[in-house]
């Protein structure tokens, strides 16, 4: 159980997948203006990332790997990937109108969020076991939501700030993502120790 | 590489599948109202309603909260249509029977400002800045808005010309 929590904070803290991977980067940029959709964001590809993680090994372990098929991974993946996110477009579609009009183009956009993508690869190149697998899933969308929320915050208290005329809008979001990065990267400190 | 084609073929049909019981089972129970009404509504986004498109005053129609008569490039035959739709009675006086028009830009009066062109809603107007600008006949669906905003009044709405391409049988008369 131990192992578990360790894989889900790591993934989470040390290694995330947005600030110290580059992963998904799109979103992060894009929908981390106000705070309500940016965790709607993070919520929604927490979902679809688990599940896509869980489909990888599934994929890998009861079709790529018993028919030799490993050719065959990315397109797999994709397939199970834009089937689950056209799933939650759905879900999301049903549940809350309201996220479905500002979460817009970036919901089906998840499809090609790299970090969904990205988390199903890595698990399945690490040729991690099942439990591994969900943990790693979890942890990278555990990961990618908390990033969402600070960013966004961040953001939200920037737009209420006095921005210098060559730095507002994107040049100090940009500039505000690597200081998020640079705060992360003191988590590293955190396995070794 | 049948195992493959074989395989995927498989997979996709099972998705697919899940996909259409979700879709049957998640469906938005929407007011299919406002569905109907945004199908005879022209679906050009020209805004010029005061509504940011057609799909929002399909919406603001349905909910009773526009008078059946809001959309500019709707006739008589399509407000009554609107109007028996949503079971209220319209005053159709106001609501001329227009000839269809499309506009045409006088090429000595334009002083190629591209205001018209920002505002076409169908992108039929040519031109860039400090040029002459053109109509292309067949995009334009006649809603003025370049009419009302061109500085040198260089644009004119006229009746589409009747070729043997666009000649329509005569719309029968409306009873009433």
């Amino acid at each position: 159980m131990g192992d578990y929590l360790m894989i889900v904070l790591g993934t989470a803290l040390v290694n995330n997948v947005v600030l110290v991977r580059f992963l998904g980067l799109c979103p992060f940029m894009g929908v981390s203006n106000k705070l309500d959709s940016a965790l709607g964001m993070g919520l929604a590809t927490t979902f679809v990332l688990t599940l896509a993680a869980v489909a990888g090994w599934l994929l890998e372990h009861f079709l790529l790997g018993p028919l030799d098929l490993g050719y065959l991974r990315i397109l797999t993946f994709i397939l199970v990937i834009a089937a689950v996110v056209q799933f939650t477009e759905m879900m999301v579609r049903r549940l809350s109108p309201t996220l479905y009009q500002v979460l817009g183009i970036f919901l089906p956009l998840i499809t090609t969020n790299c970090a969904v993508l990205g988390v199903a690869l890595l698990n399945s190149r690490e040729e991690s076991g099942f439990p591994e697998s969900l943990a790693y899933g979890l942890g990278s969308a555990l990961g990618f939501t908390l990033v969402m929320v600070v960013f966004a915050g961040m953001r939200e208290r920037l737009a209420l700030m006095q921005v210098p005329a060559t730095f507002a809008g994107t040049p100090i979001a940009l500039v505000s993502a690597g200081l998020l990065s640079l705060a992360f990267m003191g988590f590293a400190g955190l396995a070794g120790g | 590489m049948l195992i493959a084609i074989a395989s995927l073929t498989i997979l996709g049909l099972i998705l697919g599948w899940l996909l259409g019981l979700a879709a049957h089972y998640l469906q938005v129970g929407g007011n299919p109202l406002v569905e109907q009404v945004a199908a005879l509504l022209p679906g050009s986004q020209c805004g010029q309603c005061g509504f940011p498109g057609c799909g929002a005053a399909a919406q603001a129609l349905a909910e009773g909260r526009a008078p059946v008569t809001l959309c500019p490039a709707a006739d008589r035959a399509l407000t009554e249509e609107l109007a028996g739709l949503l079971g209220v009675s319209a005053d159709l006086s106001a609501v001329a029977d227009q000839e269809p028009v499309v506009a045409h830009i006088h090429e000595q009066l334009c002083v190629g400002c591209t205001r018209c062109f920002k505002r076409c809603p169908t992108d039929a107007i040519l031109g860039g800045p400090k040029m002459i600008h053109a109509v292309f006949p067949d995009a334009c669906i006649g809603c003025k808005k370049c009419f009302e905003v061109c500085p040198t009044e260089g644009i004119e709405m006229r009746p589409i010309e009747v070729t043997l391409r666009t000649w329509y049988w005569p719309r029968p008369a409306l009873a009433g």
